[in-house]
Protein backbone atom coordinates (compact mmCIF):
# COMPACT_ATOMS: atom_id res chain seq x y z
CA UNK A 1 0.00 0.00 0.00
CA UNK A 2 2.76 2.78 1.04
CA UNK A 3 4.48 1.74 -2.19
CA UNK A 4 0.96 2.35 -4.15
CA UNK A 5 0.81 5.98 -2.36
CA UNK A 6 4.21 6.12 -3.59
CA UNK A 7 4.14 5.75 -6.78
CA UNK A 8 0.80 7.47 -7.34
CA UNK A 9 2.32 10.41 -5.78
CA UNK A 10 5.27 10.71 -8.28
CA UNK A 11 2.14 10.41 -11.33
CA UNK A 12 0.94 13.63 -9.55
CA UNK A 13 4.19 15.56 -9.80
CA UNK A 14 4.44 16.10 -13.77
CA UNK A 15 0.61 17.12 -13.35
CA UNK A 16 1.69 19.71 -11.37
CA UNK A 17 4.01 21.07 -13.37
CA UNK A 18 2.14 20.54 -16.48
CA UNK A 19 -1.03 22.65 -14.73
CA UNK A 20 1.31 25.13 -13.91
CA UNK A 21 2.51 25.15 -17.12
CA UNK A 22 -0.61 25.86 -18.76
CA UNK A 23 -1.97 28.45 -16.01
CA UNK A 24 1.30 30.54 -16.62
CA UNK A 25 0.97 30.30 -20.45
CA UNK A 26 -2.58 31.29 -20.39
CA UNK A 27 -1.87 34.75 -18.62
CA UNK A 28 1.68 34.93 -20.73
CA UNK A 29 -0.30 34.59 -24.24
CA UNK A 30 -2.96 37.08 -23.11
CA UNK A 31 -2.93 40.47 -25.25
CA UNK A 32 -1.60 43.28 -23.45
CA UNK A 33 -0.28 40.68 -21.15
CA UNK A 34 -0.68 40.58 -17.41
CA UNK A 35 -0.09 44.26 -17.26
CA UNK A 36 -2.75 45.20 -19.45
CA UNK A 37 -4.46 46.70 -16.10
CA UNK A 38 -1.87 49.47 -15.57
CA UNK A 39 -1.56 50.04 -20.30
CA UNK A 40 -5.23 50.43 -20.20
CA UNK A 41 -5.36 53.33 -17.56
CA UNK A 42 -4.45 56.61 -19.48
CA UNK A 43 -2.89 57.96 -16.09
CA UNK A 44 -0.33 55.78 -16.20
CA UNK A 45 2.64 56.69 -18.71
CA UNK A 46 5.34 54.65 -20.70
CA UNK A 47 8.50 55.05 -18.09
CA UNK A 48 6.07 53.91 -15.41
CA UNK A 49 5.30 50.95 -16.79
CA UNK A 50 8.83 50.16 -17.63
CA UNK A 51 9.50 50.83 -13.99
CA UNK A 52 6.12 47.99 -13.00
CA UNK A 53 7.73 46.11 -15.19
CA UNK A 54 11.26 45.96 -13.38
CA UNK A 55 9.68 45.88 -10.10
CA UNK A 56 7.50 42.74 -11.00
CA UNK A 57 10.08 41.02 -13.37
CA UNK A 58 8.37 40.88 -16.29
CA UNK A 59 11.16 42.44 -17.98
CA UNK A 60 13.38 39.59 -17.42
CA UNK A 61 13.26 36.18 -20.25
CA UNK A 62 9.69 33.47 -20.08
CA UNK A 63 11.56 31.11 -18.47
CA UNK A 64 13.27 32.78 -15.55
CA UNK A 65 10.13 34.35 -15.33
CA UNK A 66 8.50 30.99 -14.78
CA UNK A 67 11.50 29.52 -12.50
CA UNK A 68 10.65 32.36 -10.10
CA UNK A 69 6.67 32.11 -9.96
CA UNK A 70 6.89 28.26 -9.70
CA UNK A 71 9.40 28.34 -6.93
CA UNK A 72 7.16 30.95 -5.35
CA UNK A 73 4.16 29.05 -5.00
CA UNK A 74 6.17 26.00 -3.91
CA UNK A 75 7.31 28.08 -0.79
CA UNK A 76 3.84 30.16 -0.34
CA UNK A 77 4.77 32.98 -2.47
CA UNK A 78 2.05 33.55 -4.82
CA UNK A 79 2.64 36.99 -5.54
CA UNK A 80 0.81 39.87 -4.56
CA UNK A 81 -2.60 41.89 -5.91
CA UNK A 82 -2.36 44.53 -8.29
CA UNK A 83 -5.04 46.75 -6.23
CA UNK A 84 -4.25 46.57 -2.40
CA UNK A 85 -0.83 44.52 -2.89
CA UNK A 86 -2.17 41.93 -0.29
CA UNK A 87 -0.83 38.53 -0.76
CA UNK A 88 -2.72 36.71 -3.11
CA UNK A 89 -2.54 33.58 -1.12
CA UNK A 90 -3.87 34.45 1.72
CA UNK A 91 -7.17 36.60 -0.50
CA UNK A 92 -7.84 32.78 -1.99
CA UNK A 93 -7.56 31.33 1.54
CA UNK A 94 -10.01 33.97 3.11
CA UNK A 95 -12.86 33.10 0.27
CA UNK A 96 -11.60 29.32 0.18
CA UNK A 97 -13.90 28.65 3.72
CA UNK A 98 -17.48 30.01 1.80
CA UNK A 99 -16.47 28.07 -1.23
CA UNK A 100 -15.87 24.50 0.95
CA UNK A 101 -19.11 25.13 2.77
CA UNK A 102 -21.13 25.76 -0.08
CA UNK A 103 -19.36 22.70 -2.21
CA UNK A 104 -19.37 20.46 0.83
CA UNK A 105 -23.71 20.77 1.66
CA UNK A 106 -24.25 20.56 -2.39
CA UNK A 107 -22.18 17.39 -2.42
CA UNK A 108 -23.79 15.85 0.91
CA UNK A 109 -27.01 16.79 -0.29
CA UNK A 110 -26.07 15.30 -3.91
CA UNK A 111 -24.53 12.34 -2.80
CA UNK A 112 -27.40 11.09 -0.55
CA UNK A 113 -30.37 12.04 -2.65
CA UNK A 114 -28.08 10.37 -5.85
CA UNK A 115 -27.68 7.40 -4.66
CA UNK A 116 -31.05 6.78 -2.65
CA UNK A 117 -32.56 7.32 -6.59
CA UNK A 118 -29.98 5.05 -7.99
CA UNK A 119 -29.85 2.42 -6.38
CA UNK A 120 -33.99 2.29 -5.64
CA UNK A 121 -33.51 2.39 -10.05
CA UNK A 122 -31.51 -0.18 -10.04
CA UNK A 123 -33.61 -2.69 -7.75
CA UNK A 124 -36.66 -1.33 -9.37
CA UNK A 125 -35.53 -1.39 -12.92
CA UNK A 126 -37.24 -0.18 -15.81
CA UNK A 127 -40.48 0.60 -13.56
CA UNK A 128 -42.11 3.90 -13.80
CA UNK A 129 -40.16 5.53 -10.27
CA UNK A 130 -37.02 4.31 -12.60
CA UNK A 131 -38.21 6.05 -15.62
CA UNK A 132 -39.54 8.77 -14.26
CA UNK A 133 -35.61 9.28 -12.38
CA UNK A 134 -33.88 8.55 -15.50
CA UNK A 135 -35.26 10.88 -17.89
CA UNK A 136 -35.82 13.19 -14.62
CA UNK A 137 -32.11 13.41 -14.08
CA UNK A 138 -31.77 14.08 -18.08
CA UNK A 139 -33.99 17.05 -17.78
CA UNK A 140 -32.03 18.47 -14.82
CA UNK A 141 -28.75 17.40 -16.82
CA UNK A 142 -29.88 20.02 -19.57
CA UNK A 143 -30.66 23.00 -17.08
CA UNK A 144 -28.48 26.01 -17.10
CA UNK A 145 -27.37 26.12 -13.52
CA UNK A 146 -27.62 30.11 -13.33
CA UNK A 147 -31.52 30.22 -14.75
CA UNK A 148 -31.86 27.69 -12.24
CA UNK A 149 -30.26 29.76 -9.47
CA UNK A 150 -32.53 32.54 -10.53
CA UNK A 151 -35.58 30.96 -11.20
CA UNK A 152 -35.38 29.81 -6.92
CA UNK A 153 -34.82 33.44 -6.02
CA UNK A 154 -37.79 34.64 -8.14
CA UNK A 155 -39.99 31.77 -6.34
CA UNK A 156 -38.44 31.29 -2.80
CA UNK A 157 -37.00 34.69 -2.23
CA UNK A 158 -39.14 37.28 -4.11
CA UNK A 159 -42.81 35.68 -4.28
CA UNK A 160 -42.93 33.50 -1.47
CA UNK A 161 -40.38 35.69 0.69
CA UNK A 162 -39.24 32.06 2.47
CA UNK A 163 -35.42 32.80 1.88
CA UNK A 164 -32.62 35.27 1.34
CA UNK A 165 -32.12 35.78 -2.10
CA UNK A 166 -28.01 36.21 -1.53
CA UNK A 167 -25.28 36.96 0.32
CA UNK A 168 -24.17 34.34 3.56
CA UNK A 169 -25.53 36.29 6.47
CA UNK A 170 -27.84 38.76 7.87
CA UNK A 171 -26.18 42.43 8.11
CA UNK A 172 -24.59 41.84 11.70
CA UNK A 173 -25.11 38.53 12.51
CA UNK A 174 -21.66 37.00 10.65
CA UNK A 175 -20.87 33.65 12.49
CA UNK A 176 -24.60 33.47 13.34
CA UNK A 177 -25.02 29.79 12.12
CA UNK A 178 -28.64 30.02 11.72
CA UNK A 179 -28.66 32.70 9.58
CA UNK A 180 -25.91 30.34 7.74
CA UNK A 181 -27.88 27.47 7.02
CA UNK A 182 -30.75 29.85 5.85
CA UNK A 183 -28.52 32.09 3.64
CA UNK A 184 -27.15 28.51 2.74
CA UNK A 185 -30.31 26.32 1.71
CA UNK A 186 -30.79 28.35 -2.15
CA UNK A 187 -27.50 27.80 -3.43
CA UNK A 188 -26.89 24.03 -2.18
CA UNK A 189 -30.41 23.34 -4.33
CA UNK A 190 -29.35 25.00 -7.20
CA UNK A 191 -25.55 23.36 -7.16
CA UNK A 192 -26.94 20.04 -6.28
CA UNK A 193 -28.88 19.77 -8.88
CA UNK A 194 -26.74 18.79 -11.66
CA UNK A 195 -24.36 16.92 -9.56
CA UNK A 196 -27.85 14.74 -7.93
CA UNK A 197 -28.99 14.03 -11.40
CA UNK A 198 -25.26 12.62 -12.38
CA UNK A 199 -24.76 10.76 -9.22
CA UNK A 200 -28.32 8.97 -9.88
CA UNK A 201 -27.10 7.82 -13.14
CA UNK A 202 -24.08 6.57 -12.45
CA UNK A 203 -25.32 4.77 -9.29
CA UNK A 204 -27.85 3.35 -10.88
CA UNK A 205 -25.56 1.97 -13.84
CA UNK A 206 -22.56 1.20 -11.12
CA UNK A 207 -25.27 -0.95 -9.07
CA UNK A 208 -26.88 -2.54 -11.92
CA UNK A 209 -23.21 -4.12 -13.05
CA UNK A 210 -22.56 -5.41 -9.83
CA UNK A 211 -25.83 -7.32 -9.12
CA UNK A 212 -25.55 -9.11 -12.64
CA UNK A 213 -22.47 -10.84 -10.97
CA UNK A 214 -22.27 -14.45 -9.98
CA UNK A 215 -21.52 -13.82 -6.28
CA UNK A 216 -24.92 -11.30 -5.58
CA UNK A 217 -26.18 -14.70 -7.17
CA UNK A 218 -24.70 -16.70 -4.74
CA UNK A 219 -25.54 -14.49 -1.96
CA UNK A 220 -29.13 -14.79 -3.13
CA UNK A 221 -29.12 -18.32 -3.11
CA UNK A 222 -28.10 -18.28 0.58
CA UNK A 223 -31.25 -16.45 1.29
CA UNK A 224 -29.98 -13.60 2.07
CA UNK A 225 -32.61 -10.79 2.50
CA UNK A 226 -32.19 -8.31 -0.31
CA UNK A 227 -31.28 -5.39 2.70
CA UNK A 228 -27.97 -7.14 3.17
CA UNK A 229 -27.32 -7.93 -0.99
CA UNK A 230 -27.85 -4.59 -1.22
CA UNK A 231 -25.52 -3.26 1.46
CA UNK A 232 -23.19 -5.96 2.26
CA UNK A 233 -22.33 -7.56 -1.05
CA UNK A 234 -23.71 -5.17 -3.61
CA UNK A 235 -22.43 -1.65 -1.85
CA UNK A 236 -18.41 -2.37 -1.55
CA UNK A 237 -18.24 -3.17 -4.87
CA UNK A 238 -20.48 -0.53 -6.52
CA UNK A 239 -18.40 1.98 -4.51
CA UNK A 240 -15.33 2.19 -6.21
CA UNK A 241 -16.45 4.11 -9.36
CA UNK A 242 -18.30 6.20 -7.16
CA UNK A 243 -15.23 7.17 -5.39
CA UNK A 244 -13.25 7.64 -8.99
CA UNK A 245 -16.24 9.60 -9.88
CA UNK A 246 -16.18 11.66 -6.70
CA UNK A 247 -12.73 12.87 -8.06
CA UNK A 248 -13.43 13.08 -11.97
CA UNK A 249 -16.63 15.57 -10.63
CA UNK A 250 -14.56 18.12 -8.76
CA UNK A 251 -13.58 20.58 -11.31
CA UNK A 252 -17.49 20.42 -12.41
CA UNK A 253 -17.93 21.42 -8.83
CA UNK A 254 -15.81 23.99 -9.08
CA UNK A 255 -17.52 25.61 -12.45
CA UNK A 256 -20.74 25.26 -11.03
CA UNK A 257 -19.78 26.65 -7.42
CA UNK A 258 -18.33 30.10 -9.49
CA UNK A 259 -21.91 30.21 -11.81
CA UNK A 260 -23.75 29.72 -7.73
CA UNK A 261 -21.47 32.17 -5.73
CA UNK A 262 -22.04 34.69 -8.57
CA UNK A 263 -25.89 34.66 -8.91
CA UNK A 264 -26.25 34.37 -4.95
CA UNK A 265 -23.40 37.10 -3.44
CA UNK A 266 -21.71 33.71 -2.16
CA UNK A 267 -18.32 35.42 -0.40
CA UNK A 268 -16.22 32.43 -2.28
CA UNK A 269 -13.42 31.90 -4.83
CA UNK A 270 -15.71 32.19 -7.55
CA UNK A 271 -17.46 35.22 -6.74
CA UNK A 272 -13.36 36.23 -6.44
CA UNK A 273 -12.61 34.95 -9.33
CA UNK A 274 -15.45 36.79 -11.50
CA UNK A 275 -14.35 39.80 -9.53
CA UNK A 276 -10.67 39.63 -10.57
CA UNK A 277 -11.67 39.07 -14.24
CA UNK A 278 -13.87 42.20 -14.12
CA UNK A 279 -11.05 43.99 -12.86
CA UNK A 280 -7.85 42.06 -14.86
CA UNK A 281 -6.30 41.21 -11.69
CA UNK A 282 -4.29 38.33 -13.10
CA UNK A 283 -1.98 37.55 -10.22
CA UNK A 284 -5.16 36.33 -8.28
CA UNK A 285 -6.34 34.54 -11.45
CA UNK A 286 -3.54 33.08 -11.99
CA UNK A 287 -3.54 31.91 -8.05
CA UNK A 288 -7.14 30.80 -8.50
CA UNK A 289 -6.49 28.78 -11.22
CA UNK A 290 -3.54 26.96 -9.93
CA UNK A 291 -5.38 26.67 -6.20
CA UNK A 292 -8.42 24.73 -8.11
CA UNK A 293 -6.76 22.85 -10.38
CA UNK A 294 -4.17 21.92 -7.09
CA UNK A 295 -7.44 20.96 -5.32
CA UNK A 296 -8.73 18.85 -8.31
CA UNK A 297 -5.07 16.72 -8.50
CA UNK A 298 -4.99 15.87 -4.70
CA UNK A 299 -8.83 15.10 -4.73
CA UNK A 300 -8.15 12.54 -7.35
CA UNK A 301 -4.51 11.22 -5.24
CA UNK A 302 -7.15 10.68 -2.29
CA UNK A 303 -9.84 9.27 -4.47
CA UNK A 304 -7.44 6.59 -6.11
CA UNK A 305 -6.14 5.97 -2.71
CA UNK A 306 -9.47 5.52 -1.42
CA UNK A 307 -9.88 3.03 -3.81
CA UNK A 308 -6.89 1.02 -3.83
CA UNK A 309 -7.51 0.48 0.26
CA UNK A 310 -10.44 -1.02 -0.55
CA UNK A 311 -9.08 -2.91 -3.55
CA UNK A 312 -6.23 -4.76 -3.35
CA UNK A 313 -6.22 -5.62 -6.58
CA UNK A 314 -5.94 -1.75 -7.39
CA UNK A 315 -2.11 -1.80 -5.87
CA UNK A 316 -0.64 -4.53 -7.96
CA UNK A 317 -1.07 -2.04 -11.32
CA UNK B 1 -27.78 4.96 -41.04
CA UNK B 2 -29.32 0.69 -41.35
CA UNK B 3 -32.89 0.15 -40.51
CA UNK B 4 -31.90 -2.19 -37.60
CA UNK B 5 -30.52 1.62 -35.91
CA UNK B 6 -33.44 3.42 -37.12
CA UNK B 7 -35.96 1.34 -35.30
CA UNK B 8 -33.94 1.18 -32.11
CA UNK B 9 -33.70 5.36 -32.17
CA UNK B 10 -37.82 5.67 -33.04
CA UNK B 11 -38.69 3.51 -30.32
CA UNK B 12 -36.56 5.23 -27.54
CA UNK B 13 -39.43 8.01 -27.13
CA UNK B 14 -37.13 10.48 -25.48
CA UNK B 15 -34.91 10.75 -28.68
CA UNK B 16 -37.35 11.19 -31.29
CA UNK B 17 -38.73 13.93 -28.34
CA UNK B 18 -34.94 15.12 -28.53
CA UNK B 19 -35.03 15.06 -32.23
CA UNK B 20 -38.67 17.29 -32.63
CA UNK B 21 -37.01 19.38 -30.30
CA UNK B 22 -33.65 20.19 -32.44
CA UNK B 23 -35.44 20.24 -35.21
CA UNK B 24 -38.45 22.88 -34.54
CA UNK B 25 -35.80 25.12 -32.83
CA UNK B 26 -33.34 24.75 -35.81
CA UNK B 27 -35.69 25.97 -38.36
CA UNK B 28 -37.16 28.29 -35.68
CA UNK B 29 -33.70 30.15 -35.95
CA UNK B 30 -33.03 29.80 -39.60
CA UNK B 31 -36.75 31.65 -40.81
CA UNK B 32 -36.31 33.81 -37.76
CA UNK B 33 -36.10 36.89 -40.45
CA UNK B 34 -39.55 35.67 -41.46
CA UNK B 35 -41.03 34.22 -38.50
CA UNK B 36 -39.88 37.62 -35.94
CA UNK B 37 -42.73 40.30 -35.83
CA UNK B 38 -40.31 43.04 -35.64
CA UNK B 39 -36.34 43.89 -35.83
CA UNK B 40 -35.19 41.88 -32.82
CA UNK B 41 -32.82 45.76 -31.93
CA UNK B 42 -35.52 48.07 -32.89
CA UNK B 43 -36.10 50.09 -29.12
CA UNK B 44 -39.63 51.54 -28.55
CA UNK B 45 -39.45 53.12 -25.02
CA UNK B 46 -42.93 53.93 -24.98
CA UNK B 47 -43.65 50.20 -25.14
CA UNK B 48 -41.25 49.25 -22.56
CA UNK B 49 -42.26 46.37 -20.33
CA UNK B 50 -45.51 44.60 -21.92
CA UNK B 51 -46.61 41.59 -20.64
CA UNK B 52 -46.67 38.59 -22.87
CA UNK B 53 -49.85 38.80 -25.00
CA UNK B 54 -50.70 41.98 -23.77
CA UNK B 55 -50.38 43.67 -27.23
CA UNK B 56 -50.57 41.97 -30.44
CA UNK B 57 -48.01 42.98 -32.47
CA UNK B 58 -45.14 42.23 -29.53
CA UNK B 59 -46.58 38.57 -28.56
CA UNK B 60 -44.15 37.55 -26.28
CA UNK B 61 -43.69 41.39 -24.70
CA UNK B 62 -40.96 43.23 -24.65
CA UNK B 63 -37.85 44.51 -22.31
CA UNK B 64 -36.46 47.43 -20.99
CA UNK B 65 -35.77 49.08 -23.84
CA UNK B 66 -39.36 48.27 -25.78
CA UNK B 67 -37.51 45.58 -27.89
CA UNK B 68 -39.83 42.33 -28.88
CA UNK B 69 -38.73 39.53 -26.94
CA UNK B 70 -39.79 36.86 -29.46
CA UNK B 71 -37.83 38.92 -32.11
CA UNK B 72 -35.41 38.93 -29.69
CA UNK B 73 -35.69 34.84 -28.75
CA UNK B 74 -35.56 33.99 -32.23
CA UNK B 75 -32.57 36.06 -33.22
CA UNK B 76 -31.17 34.89 -30.26
CA UNK B 77 -31.62 31.39 -31.01
CA UNK B 78 -29.19 32.10 -34.31
CA UNK B 79 -26.46 33.30 -31.90
CA UNK B 80 -26.60 30.58 -29.87
CA UNK B 81 -27.06 27.66 -32.06
CA UNK B 82 -24.49 28.74 -34.45
CA UNK B 83 -22.21 29.12 -31.28
CA UNK B 84 -22.84 25.89 -30.49
CA UNK B 85 -22.67 24.35 -33.68
CA UNK B 86 -19.23 25.85 -34.65
CA UNK B 87 -18.11 25.25 -31.25
CA UNK B 88 -18.90 21.23 -31.38
CA UNK B 89 -17.45 21.06 -35.25
CA UNK B 90 -14.36 22.92 -33.19
CA UNK B 91 -14.01 20.10 -30.56
CA UNK B 92 -14.88 17.01 -32.47
CA UNK B 93 -11.60 18.37 -35.21
CA UNK B 94 -9.60 18.58 -32.19
CA UNK B 95 -10.38 15.67 -30.12
CA UNK B 96 -10.49 13.39 -33.23
CA UNK B 97 -7.27 14.39 -34.57
CA UNK B 98 -5.39 13.73 -30.92
CA UNK B 99 -7.45 10.89 -30.19
CA UNK B 100 -6.36 9.44 -33.47
CA UNK B 101 -2.84 10.38 -33.39
CA UNK B 102 -2.91 9.26 -29.53
CA UNK B 103 -4.58 5.63 -30.12
CA UNK B 104 -2.80 5.07 -33.19
CA UNK B 105 0.79 6.69 -32.91
CA UNK B 106 1.06 5.07 -29.31
CA UNK B 107 4.21 5.37 -27.33
CA UNK B 108 5.53 8.41 -26.28
CA UNK B 109 3.18 10.15 -28.50
CA UNK B 110 0.46 8.79 -26.64
CA UNK B 111 1.78 9.31 -23.69
CA UNK B 112 2.10 13.05 -23.69
CA UNK B 113 -0.94 13.94 -25.44
CA UNK B 114 -2.92 12.17 -22.98
CA UNK B 115 -0.92 13.58 -19.88
CA UNK B 116 -2.12 16.71 -21.76
CA UNK B 117 -5.29 15.88 -21.66
CA UNK B 118 -5.21 15.22 -18.25
CA UNK B 119 -3.72 18.41 -17.46
CA UNK B 120 -6.47 20.39 -19.02
CA UNK B 121 -9.02 18.19 -17.04
CA UNK B 122 -7.54 19.73 -13.82
CA UNK B 123 -8.85 22.93 -14.54
CA UNK B 124 -12.61 23.74 -14.35
CA UNK B 125 -14.05 24.70 -17.82
CA UNK B 126 -16.06 27.41 -16.62
CA UNK B 127 -12.53 28.95 -15.14
CA UNK B 128 -10.61 27.61 -18.32
CA UNK B 129 -13.04 29.34 -20.72
CA UNK B 130 -13.52 32.86 -18.80
CA UNK B 131 -9.75 33.53 -18.49
CA UNK B 132 -9.56 32.85 -22.21
CA UNK B 133 -12.91 34.87 -23.20
CA UNK B 134 -12.13 37.48 -21.15
CA UNK B 135 -8.81 37.96 -23.33
CA UNK B 136 -9.67 38.11 -26.86
CA UNK B 137 -12.65 40.06 -28.53
CA UNK B 138 -15.50 38.96 -28.19
CA UNK B 139 -16.90 38.26 -32.09
CA UNK B 140 -19.33 34.99 -32.42
CA UNK B 141 -15.96 32.98 -34.25
CA UNK B 142 -13.88 33.95 -31.02
CA UNK B 143 -16.70 32.74 -28.88
CA UNK B 144 -17.03 29.48 -30.71
CA UNK B 145 -13.85 28.76 -30.71
CA UNK B 146 -12.52 29.60 -26.99
CA UNK B 147 -15.89 26.98 -25.90
CA UNK B 148 -14.46 24.31 -28.90
CA UNK B 149 -11.02 24.86 -27.33
CA UNK B 150 -11.23 24.07 -24.05
CA UNK B 151 -13.69 20.49 -24.29
CA UNK B 152 -12.12 18.87 -26.78
CA UNK B 153 -10.72 16.77 -23.75
CA UNK B 154 -13.14 14.26 -23.07
CA UNK B 155 -13.76 13.80 -27.41
CA UNK B 156 -10.26 12.86 -27.57
CA UNK B 157 -10.40 10.08 -24.76
CA UNK B 158 -13.54 8.83 -26.67
CA UNK B 159 -11.65 8.25 -29.71
CA UNK B 160 -8.48 7.11 -28.23
CA UNK B 161 -10.19 4.35 -26.82
CA UNK B 162 -12.11 3.18 -29.88
CA UNK B 163 -9.09 3.65 -32.10
CA UNK B 164 -7.06 1.59 -29.40
CA UNK B 165 -9.66 -1.32 -29.88
CA UNK B 166 -9.89 -0.55 -33.53
CA UNK B 167 -6.19 -0.56 -34.75
CA UNK B 168 -5.79 -4.63 -33.43
CA UNK B 169 -8.82 -5.59 -35.96
CA UNK B 170 -7.81 -7.45 -39.15
CA UNK B 171 -8.83 -4.63 -42.08
CA UNK B 172 -5.83 -2.22 -40.38
CA UNK B 173 -3.76 -5.24 -40.20
CA UNK B 174 -4.61 -5.51 -44.59
CA UNK B 175 -4.73 -2.05 -45.39
CA UNK B 176 -0.72 -1.95 -43.94
CA UNK B 177 -0.36 -5.29 -45.91
CA UNK B 178 -1.41 -3.20 -49.22
CA UNK B 179 1.43 -0.40 -48.33
CA UNK B 180 -1.40 2.28 -46.65
CA UNK B 181 0.82 5.26 -45.48
CA UNK B 182 0.05 6.05 -41.99
CA UNK B 183 -2.17 9.08 -42.41
CA UNK B 184 -4.59 7.20 -44.75
CA UNK B 185 -4.93 4.69 -42.15
CA UNK B 186 -5.49 6.72 -39.26
CA UNK B 187 -7.69 9.14 -41.76
CA UNK B 188 -9.46 6.78 -44.20
CA UNK B 189 -10.00 3.43 -42.25
CA UNK B 190 -9.89 4.20 -38.85
CA UNK B 191 -11.85 7.48 -38.75
CA UNK B 192 -14.87 6.33 -40.40
CA UNK B 193 -15.09 2.98 -38.46
CA UNK B 194 -15.00 5.33 -35.36
CA UNK B 195 -17.81 7.41 -36.60
CA UNK B 196 -20.67 6.35 -34.33
CA UNK B 197 -18.63 7.20 -31.21
CA UNK B 198 -17.98 10.88 -32.53
CA UNK B 199 -21.57 10.99 -33.43
CA UNK B 200 -22.37 10.87 -30.26
CA UNK B 201 -20.27 12.44 -28.46
CA UNK B 202 -20.57 15.55 -31.20
CA UNK B 203 -24.83 15.69 -30.44
CA UNK B 204 -23.85 15.97 -26.52
CA UNK B 205 -21.09 18.66 -26.92
CA UNK B 206 -24.22 20.56 -29.10
CA UNK B 207 -26.17 20.69 -25.88
CA UNK B 208 -23.12 21.62 -23.26
CA UNK B 209 -21.64 24.30 -25.99
CA UNK B 210 -24.93 26.07 -25.92
CA UNK B 211 -24.59 25.64 -22.46
CA UNK B 212 -21.19 27.01 -22.04
CA UNK B 213 -21.86 30.17 -24.33
CA UNK B 214 -25.36 30.98 -21.94
CA UNK B 215 -23.02 31.48 -18.89
CA UNK B 216 -20.36 33.49 -20.53
CA UNK B 217 -22.86 35.72 -22.16
CA UNK B 218 -24.53 35.77 -19.00
CA UNK B 219 -21.47 36.82 -17.33
CA UNK B 220 -21.05 39.53 -19.71
CA UNK B 221 -17.86 37.85 -21.60
CA UNK B 222 -19.59 36.22 -24.74
CA UNK B 223 -21.89 37.67 -26.81
CA UNK B 224 -22.07 41.20 -26.46
CA UNK B 225 -25.48 43.79 -26.78
CA UNK B 226 -26.65 44.72 -29.31
CA UNK B 227 -26.77 41.12 -30.78
CA UNK B 228 -29.32 39.27 -28.33
CA UNK B 229 -28.33 35.10 -27.38
CA UNK B 230 -30.27 33.95 -24.60
CA UNK B 231 -27.22 34.31 -22.00
CA UNK B 232 -27.21 38.06 -21.98
CA UNK B 233 -30.74 38.68 -22.71
CA UNK B 234 -30.73 36.80 -18.99
CA UNK B 235 -28.35 39.25 -17.53
CA UNK B 236 -30.54 42.54 -17.90
CA UNK B 237 -33.68 40.54 -16.88
CA UNK B 238 -31.50 39.18 -13.33
CA UNK B 239 -32.36 43.12 -12.30
CA UNK B 240 -35.98 42.89 -13.33
CA UNK B 241 -36.76 39.88 -11.37
CA UNK B 242 -39.34 41.12 -8.76
CA UNK B 243 -41.37 42.99 -11.56
CA UNK B 244 -40.95 41.59 -14.75
CA UNK B 245 -40.25 37.93 -14.51
CA UNK B 246 -41.02 36.71 -17.75
CA UNK B 247 -38.01 38.30 -19.00
CA UNK B 248 -36.11 36.24 -17.05
CA UNK B 249 -38.20 33.18 -17.84
CA UNK B 250 -38.72 33.09 -21.82
CA UNK B 251 -34.34 32.65 -22.71
CA UNK B 252 -33.75 30.21 -19.87
CA UNK B 253 -36.68 28.14 -20.93
CA UNK B 254 -35.09 28.07 -24.87
CA UNK B 255 -31.85 27.07 -23.09
CA UNK B 256 -33.12 24.34 -21.25
CA UNK B 257 -35.28 23.35 -24.41
CA UNK B 258 -32.12 23.55 -26.95
CA UNK B 259 -29.79 21.63 -24.15
CA UNK B 260 -32.27 18.96 -23.09
CA UNK B 261 -33.67 18.14 -27.28
CA UNK B 262 -29.57 17.29 -27.80
CA UNK B 263 -29.07 15.75 -24.35
CA UNK B 264 -32.11 13.87 -25.75
CA UNK B 265 -31.10 13.10 -29.30
CA UNK B 266 -27.49 12.20 -28.14
CA UNK B 267 -28.74 9.89 -25.69
CA UNK B 268 -30.82 8.29 -27.92
CA UNK B 269 -28.20 8.08 -30.73
CA UNK B 270 -25.76 6.08 -28.23
CA UNK B 271 -28.20 3.45 -27.59
CA UNK B 272 -29.63 3.21 -31.07
CA UNK B 273 -25.72 2.89 -32.55
CA UNK B 274 -23.91 1.36 -30.31
CA UNK B 275 -26.31 -0.90 -27.60
CA UNK B 276 -22.75 -1.77 -25.79
CA UNK B 277 -22.97 2.22 -24.87
CA UNK B 278 -25.52 2.58 -22.98
CA UNK B 279 -25.91 4.11 -19.30
CA UNK B 280 -27.95 0.97 -18.48
CA UNK B 281 -25.73 -2.47 -18.99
Amino acid sequence: MIGFIFRRLLQAIPMVIGVSLIAFALMHLAPGGPLAVYTLNPTIQAQDIERIKVILGLDQPLHIQYWKWATGMLTGHWGFSFFGGRPVLDIILERFPATLILMGSALSVAIILGLGVGILGAVKRYSIFDTLATSGALVALSFPTFWFGLMAIFLFAINLRWLPSGGMYEFGEEGNILSLLRHLVLPTMVLALVITATWSRYTRSAFLEVMNQDFMRTARAKGEPQSARLFRHAFPNAAKPLIALLGVELPFLFSGALVTETIFGWPGMGRLFVDSLNMKEYPILMGLMMFTALFVILGNLIADIAIAAMDPRVRLV
Amino acid sequence: MSGRVWRRFVTHRLALAGLVTVSVLLLAAILAPILAPRDPTLIETQLRFLAPFANASLPLGSDELGRDTLSRLLYGGRVSLTVGLVAMVTTVLTGAVIGIAAGYLGGIVDTLLMRFVDTMLCFPQVFLLLVVAAFVPPTLLSISLVIGLTSWMEVSRIVRSEILQLKEQDFIAAARALGASRTRIMFRELLPNAAAPILVAATLKVASAVLMESYISYLGYGVQPPMASWGNMLTNAQGYLDTVPWLAILPGIAITLTVMGFNFLGDGLRDALDPRLRMDP
